[in-house]
């Protein structure tokens, strides 16, 4: 049921450098279980009911910042935008230094150096999208250097964007193809898969995603670019962890998860967490396997716990704006 | 590359295989009671007779108990059958004089009035529904209750359209109806029988049972409020003496019991020769069946609702799940690892998920049948969750490996144990199903709708689930085959229950 990826000679048997077409020989094995949209819907509705007060509600909201990828992914980000964004990485809160710090910024490539440097000695890592994110659709060349200068540049972290098109069409080879050969190219650096749910137009192809991505050598797989809507879902985000509980299950290997987009919200953050709490249990509660990409949600995670250390709500204003 | 071998390939494999998830403290939830202060529980409960209450003629009460912390929260009247008769013939003079000569869209709008007050009263209800029967507040919040509703607003509709009911025959009331109801949904059973019951013109004489008698107490507050005529609805309490008066008594015209199956048989035997009539409710031993081509994730929350919801208090509970071969594996892995996030505790609080079990005689029950399953050979498995010290608990627990022929696969268990058994083809899939006294509920999991269909036409259940399970629905007819009893509740084929048919 899991393709893995087999190397021979040291290329990649599934790579078409030689022109091969190997989709035929291997579609029969992308047959993932099928996935029932109601009752996912109906089980994540219900796990969006836990109450979370007090202790519970505090400890859940600081480890979100710590999971957080504070993302900045515009055509209109400069070098100021990112180093501010990196210095809210650092400190999320001036006030209350045990607060953070993210796990990650993610931004354009472009715009790496300038994130490494801000951020050197921090521990916050540098994720950079690449692979002509978000579309994807560029030539693999294009896509793989665009990769490899990222990762120059000092990306610790890489995130792709699948060809969706390729995927709709049932070119499930071209998929894991592209992935495979962008893990190569990421060397060192870890590898997020961006699947973009919003366009996949069903569960049971988010999870046919879900097992190309970590099959084909993804550290992460994630929900979305942000660009596309609908984002992240509590229902994607349960199908994705779900080919992550399989893939443990047969393998032992731990893939981590990445929600993005859409995730505005404190009362959400704490939804997702229970998610995953529920369906992969402690293990994934740490950054090294769970991410939330999101530029809006940390004001408000602060505000949320700002209110729980002194009883009020504090001004928007009252929040740095990066 | 070293090549693996065979017994580095089997040690790698096994390895894998007994990977298990670990769901332990990295990130608690903190208790999130409900609040109860607002809910006032009276000392002391008379019975509800002709629109009042009145202290029992056999100047007896009895305690009832929070299955949860073992205290109690009031006393109760035990109604002889002096009690009973009265409350008959209170419900005859109700029946005779107003009821049954009222025009039915002002009787549907009593029942609406009714329907209204759950809604307006939910979260009370709610929490006396939790405290006196053990079930998860989630539960009663989000099933009980607004389906208690939704019965009593659904019969309201009906009540003026009872001439399109029947496909031009003229539907006529009965008269007394005497209802015996169970512990396991009280107020959604009292509104079960209660609501077509009226809505087809009928008075009524309800008896709770004796373990989760308040919240049909609160029913009859509400029923007061409401300003319904009085003797139409009235309610005694007690235990199956009480309940035995309400079936013998010569001036009821129909009986309608929802119960254990042994209770049911009885009523029957004490019922035959007379001129009422009669629906049972009673037990089942469900299947649950899981296809290979199921959507495997979602078929374990639909195995969990099926034997774990209301701790598997439930007639229709999925008790046994028949797994095809090739998955059976995966499905126990699953579901393994599935029972360890489940929450045992305090019922109030709003993150449990397996409540208390409902009395301290159907914990002994529970814990001799699972005891008769490990001495039978089977395989247990079962969260090493913490039990609460006072209160009735048992923890969410399943088999596997056990016979066809085993207690624990035959013998209806009313807890949150279910039992485990495979079958290899779907012939043998609907032979094992039917292989039981039962037929009350089934399910089918597989991601081929027309399997579903061909399954549904040759399982012998009432009511059958394709991809979900424990779905009720006012509209939808609920009842069983063989000793799970017959007659339905709800939908158009409910209401036969209670009138009588010219033509």
């Amino acid at each position: 049921m899991y393709l893995r990826r087999v190397k021979s000679n040291g290329h990649d048997s599934l790579a078409r450098a030689n022109g091969d077409s190997v989709s035929r020989a291997y579609t029969p094995l992308f047959a993932p279980p099928p996935v029932d949209q109601v009752a996912v819907e109906e089980r994540v509705a219900s796990l969006a009911k836990r109450s979370l007060k007090k202790g519970a509600k505090v400890a859940g909201l600081k480890l979100s910042i710590r999971m957080m990828d504070l993302t900045t992914l515009e055509g209109k980000d400069t070098p100021g935008k990112v180093r501010a964004l990196c210095n809210k990485a650092m400190h999320p809160l001036d006030s209350d230094p045990s607060l953070g710090p993210c796990a990650a910024i993610c931004v354009y490539p472009n715009m790496v150096k300038v994130a490494k440097e801000a951020l050197r000695g921090s521990g916050v890592f540098v994720a950079s999208v690449a692979t002509a994110f978000p579309s994807g659709l560029s030539p693999i060349e294009i896509k793989l250097d665009d990769v490899r200068r990222a990762v120059d540049f000092g990306a610790d972290e890489i995130d792709m964007v699948i060809d969706r098109g390729a995927m709709l069409m049932g070119d499930y080879a071209k998929v894991f193809d592209e992935i495979a050969r962008t893990k190569d190219a990421c060397g060192k650096a870890h590898l997020k898969v961006i699947l973009e749910t919003g366009e996949l137009g069903s569960y049971d192809m988010v999870r046919k995603a879900s097992e190309i991505g970590i099959a084909a050598g993804g550290d992460f797989i994630k929900t979305s670019t942000g660009k596309v809507q609908p984002a992240a879902t509590l229902g994607v985000t349960l199908v994705m962890l779900e080919t992550i509980r399989d893939h443990y299950y047969a393998t032992g290997r731990k893939i981590g998860m990445k929600p993005a987009g859409g995730v505005r919200t404190a009362k959400q953050a704490l939804q997702y967490l229970v998610v995953v709490k529920e369906t992969l249990g402690d293990a994934w509660l740490d950054p090294d396997l769970f991410r939330f990409g999101a530029s809006a949600l940390l004001n408000d995670v602060l505000m949320q716990l700002e209110k729980e250390r002194t009883g009020n709500y504090q001004a928007a204003e009252d929040f740095s704006k990066d | 590359m070293k090549s693996m071998t065979v017994s580095e390939k089997s040690e790698a494999q096994k390895s894998t295989k007994d990977l298990a998830l670990d769901f332990g403290r990295a990130w608690e939830y903190a208790p999130s009671p409900e609040a109860t202060d607002h809910v006032k529980i009276e000392k002391r409960y008379e019975l509800f007779i002709g629109g009042k209450w009145v202290a029992p003629k056999s100047g007896k009460y009895f305690p009832t108990v929070s299955p949860s912390t073992e205290e109690t929260l009031a006393e109760v009247a035990e109604a002889n059958a002096e009690d009973v008769d009265l409350a008959v013939r209170a419900a005859r003079r109700a029946y005779d004089g107003v009821w049954s000569r009222m025009r039915p869209e002002e009787r549907g709008k009593y029942i609406f009035r009714i329907a209204r007050a759950i809604q307006e009263k939910a979260r009370e209800l709610a929490i006396v529904e939790t405290l006196d029967g053990g079930k998860p507040i989630k539960e009663s919040r989000d099933v009980d209750i607004p389906l208690a509703a939704a019965h009593f607003f659904y019969h309201a509709g009906w009540a003026d359209k009872l001439d399109y009911a029947f496909h031009g025959r003229k539907a006529r009331p009965l008269g007394v109806a005497g209802q015996v109801i169970p512990w396991n949904f009280p107020l959604l059973m009292a509104a079960w029988k209660l609501a077509p019951a009226l809505a087809c013109g009928n008075t009524v004489v309800l008896k709770p049972a004796e373990t989760t008698p308040l919240s049909a107490l609160f029913l009859a507050r509400i029923i007061e409020e409401c300003e319904l005529p009085e003797g139409v609805v009235n309610i005694v309490t007690g235990a199956g003496a009480t309940g035995a008066a309400v079936v013998d008594h010569p001036g009821i015209d129909k009986i309608a019991f929802t119960g254990s199956t042994a209770v049911g048989k009885r009523i029957q035997a004490a019922l035959a020769g007379s001129h009422k009539r009669l629906t049972l409710e009673l037990g089942g031993k469900a299947a649950n069946i899981v296809f290979a081509d199921a959507p495997i994730d979602q078929a374990i929350e639909g195995i969990v609702n099926g034997i774990y919801f209301n701790q598997g208090h439930v007639c229709c509970a999925g008790s046994r799940l028949l797994v095809e071969e090739s998955v059976h594996d995966v499905v126990v892995r699953k579901l393994a690892d599935r029972i360890k996030t489940l929450r045992l505790g305090d019922p109030l609080d709003k993150n449990t998920d397996i409540g208390a079990i409902n009395s301290k005689m159907q914990l002994d029950k529970i814990r001799e049948l699972v005891a008769s399953g490990e001495k039978e050979g089977a395989q247990l498995y079962q969260s090493t969750c913490p039990i609460p010290q006072k209160g009735y608990f048992f923890p969410p627990t399943f088999f596997t490996g056990a016979s066809q022929s085993s207690r624990i696969a035959r013998e209806e268990i009313f807890g949150p144990v279910l039992t485990v058994m495979t079958f290899r083809t779907p012939d043998e899939a609907i032979e094992k199903a039917n292989n039981t006294m039962y037929g009350l509920s089934a399910g089918i999991w597989t991601d081929k709708g027309a399997k579903i269909f061909h399954m549904a036409t040759r399982l012998k259940a009432g009511v059958i689930w394709g991809n979900t399970f424990n779905k009720f629905d006012p509209t939808s007819p609920f009842g069983g085959y063989k000793e799970s009893g017959f007659g339905r509740e709800g939908g158009r084929q409910g209401l036969s229950a209670y009138v009588e048919l010219d033509g």
